[in-house]
């Protein structure tokens, strides 16, 4: 039986470890001698205060969603990816070949085309992991995290000496082509009668990252494999007695959640720099591991997580531009809410579920 | 290549090692207790920045290095109390730490100095010197174990000499002593310690902390040995290759040295590619260098050459009573 009611476990207990993040993101920034209230301040209008500042908010947060999700499918057949930076990468690199190789007619085919293939790059680079981990017992997180550094290479070597157009300096490929450019914010609200910046970066791959929020929520809830995941993912020795095969599920979650992780690519990437450049990720795919933490491995949570911390990252771009706080802040806060959420959870948890227990003796 | 260039080549191969060494052992005692340890990384960070600041504050490289350490401990507490106290994830609980350490030590460095991230460049008393072992300047015309002992063997800072022995000195602690048998028993069974009537708390605890000495020594070397001063993400992915060198070493102190000697020297021949295209006559691409240490250890943990398995017990919360 549950000790606390459901809206208490959903919504209390993140609330509670966010509140203790932003109070101690508070004492951080007093420590170095800023105003807390100024900064929230100065977030809030440079993240959300334009247009402009919603379509980086927006933009960060479909990076967030991608990778997001990624950790969740993971979480729910209790493997934890910390691959999704490296698959991310591997994504990118799916997402240049199709843009640059294939002539495509139209944007929308081009988006297709490339979504495709950024989940086919980051589906394999996580399939080696799973594979691992399902038929030689080898800890997924020691060799998502290898696998991370080994990205890296791979795709720093392919961007120096293979993809780097003749004569440019830049570890980068070259640009895409007009033709796979793909609409931003302002050009699809422009018909609709809404002006939006066009500076911003956000651009039609949220739509797509909202519709993988959708397609997870009914896979996890909604289908016979998604039930598999979540028993196999409460228990292992159960799952196999209901003839649930580990090495399927291992498989099949790691394959959805690195063609996730993989796909943020078509947002950094095709609808950004329009090129793949070293680097970029930027660090999303880590993030996704806060966002998932927070959202309760949820796809709607992780939707809210994602645009709370897509406003995190464009409010301290903001700071860092008109404050001595460096970016580096946006870093701790992420520390603190993955702290609080995942590894600190019995720390709120613990007390509530006491107070819970003595209201329920009280009412009784 | 000639005599002078190898011994160049493994001078580096064990300045590079060192910091290897000392936090692969670090996460050889919390891993051998049964606390999974991906904080290693963010741990040397924090360690480098903090006896670095301190260093260029109050001049003295050995305050820097207790400030270090330190620095680490405080990192250790938070991890114990995470994954002990409150039975929490361990691995989330490192990613956090790695993330905390990257963000605090640039907002403090930041605070501190203004130059961007970064501490003032060490010199003096502030870092650590290379120390000449005696007889060194005597044998050096001596051919052959001249500059060996010259060259390769003295001219190195205390820390690496510290963490040489620290080799050793875990064996015996691990091996030869009722604290280091209990400690082995906590990773692979905490309920047959626990009925013993030995506070699985309080080892585990304890194993976490000599943990965070190790990596505080990790990141003070450095930052005040092997460079002059902090600069942002300096630690640069080394705690995941002394992890990946845990693995590779099957968690064993000696093979530990054997391990991050091998990862040292590719890292040292990723600065020398003239070397390798001179000794096998082929141009080895300086990313593969990089990313052998992790390949090898995905290889060694497929269990295709050997297995590598981890101590039974490691990352499970010990929960007395169900």
């Amino acid at each position: 039986m549950d000790i606390m009611p459901k809206w208490a476990e959903v919504v209390l207990v993140p609330l509670i470890s966010l509140l203790l993040a932003a109070a101690l993101s508070a004492l951080v920034i007093l420590g170095i001698g800023e105003d807390p209230v100024a900064a929230v301040k100065l977030m809030v209008s440079g993240a959300l205060g334009s247009t402009y500042g919603w379509g980086y908010t927006l933009y960060y947060a479909t990076n967030f969603m991608f990778t997001g999700l990624a950790v969740a499918i993971a979480f729910h057949a209790r493997m934890f990816n910390i691959g999704g930076e490296g698959q991310a990468m591997l994504g990118g690199l799916g997402v240049a070949l199709a843009c640059l190789y294939i002539p495509w007619p139209h944007w929308s085919l081009a988006l297709i085309g490339a979504a495709l293939g950024a989940a086919a790059f980051g589906a394999i680079w996580a399939a080696i992991p799973a594979y691992l981990q399902a038929k030689r017992g080898s800890h997924i997180v020691i060799t998502t995290i290898m696998f991370n550094f080994i990205a890296a290479a791979v795709l720093n070597y392919v961007l120096v000496n293979l993809m780097r157009p003749a004569g440019s300096m830049d570890p980068a490929t070259a640009q895409f082509p007009k033709t796979v450019h793909l609409p931003t914010l302002h050009d699809l609200l422009a018909p609709l009668g809404i002006s939006f910046s066009k500076a911003a970066p956000a651009n039609v791959s949220l739509i797509v990252a909202v519709l993988a929020c959708v397609f997870l929520w009914v896979l996890i809830w909604r289908t016979r494999i998604g039930y598999e995941i979540r028993a196999y993912g409460h228990s292992e020795s159960a799952a196999k007695y209901a003839g649930i095969s580990p090495v399927k599920i291992t498989m099949i979650a790691m394959l959805i959640s690195g063609g996730l992780a993989g796909m943020m690519a078509i947002n950094n990437v095709m609808g950004e720099a329009e090129r793949l450049v070293l680097n970029a990720t930027e660090g999303a795919g880590f993030i996704g591991i806060a966002v998932a933490l927070m959202g309760r491995s949820h796809p709607l949570g992780v939707f809210l997580a994602a645009i709370l911390f897509g406003f995190l990252y464009q409010g301290g771009a903001e700071l860092a531009l008109w404050t001595s706080i460096p970016r580096e802040l946006i870093v701790v806060i992420q520390a603190l809410v993955i702290l609080f959420t995942g590894a600190l959870d019995n720390m709120v948890r613990l007390p509530l579920e006491k107070l819970f227990l003595m209201l329920r003796k009280g009412g009784v | 290549m000639d005599f002078m260039t190898l011994i160049q080549l493994l001078d580096s191969t064990i300045r590079l090692a060192t910091p290897l060494l000392l936090a692969c052992l670090a996460g050889l005692f919390s891993e051998r207790a049964g606390i999974f340890d991906i904080g290693l990384e963010g741990k040397m960070l924090a360690a480098a920045f903090f006896s670095a600041a301190i260093a260029a504050l109050s001049g003295s490289v050995w305050l820097g290095l207790l400030a270090g350490i330190g620095a680490s401990l405080l990192l250790s507490a938070l991890h114990g109390l995470a994954s002990i106290t409150f039975r929490g994830n361990q691995l989330i609980s490192g990613v956090a730490i790695n993330f905390l350490a990257a963000g605090m030590t640039v907002l403090i460095a930041q605070d501190w100095f203004r130059q961007g991230g970064r501490t003032p460049s060490l010199s003096g008393n502030a870092r650590f010197e290379p120390i000449t072992l005696p007889g060194a300047d005597q044998l050096a015309q001596v051919p052959v174990i001249g500059p060996l002992y010259a060259e390769l063997i003295s001219g190195h800072s205390i820390l690496v000499y510290m963490a040489f022995a620290a080799v050793p000195l875990t064996w015996w602690v691990l091996y030869r002593t009722r604290f280091g048998l209990r400690l082995r028993a906590v990773g692979e069974n905490p309920a047959a310690v626990d009925t013993a009537g030995v506070s699985v708390i309080a080892l585990r605890y304890a194993a976490v902390a000599i943990c965070g000495l190790l990596c505080g020594i990790a990141g003070a070397y450095l930052s005040t040995a092997l460079q002059a001063g902090f600069v942002k993400d300096m630690s640069a992915g080394r705690g995941f290759i002394a992890l990946a060198a845990l693995i590779f070493a099957k968690w064993r102190p000696w093979h530990a040295l054997y391990a991050t000697l091998l990862f040292g020297l590719f890292g040292a021949l990723e600065t020398r590619p003239d070397v390798i295209t001179a000794v096998i006559g082929m141009k080895v691409q300086g990313q593969l260098l990089g990313a052998l240490p992790y390949i090898m250890t995905v290889i060694i943990l497929a269990g295709f050459v050997g297995k590598a398995i981890p101590p039974r017990a490691g990352g499970l919360p010990y929960v007395k009573e169900r």
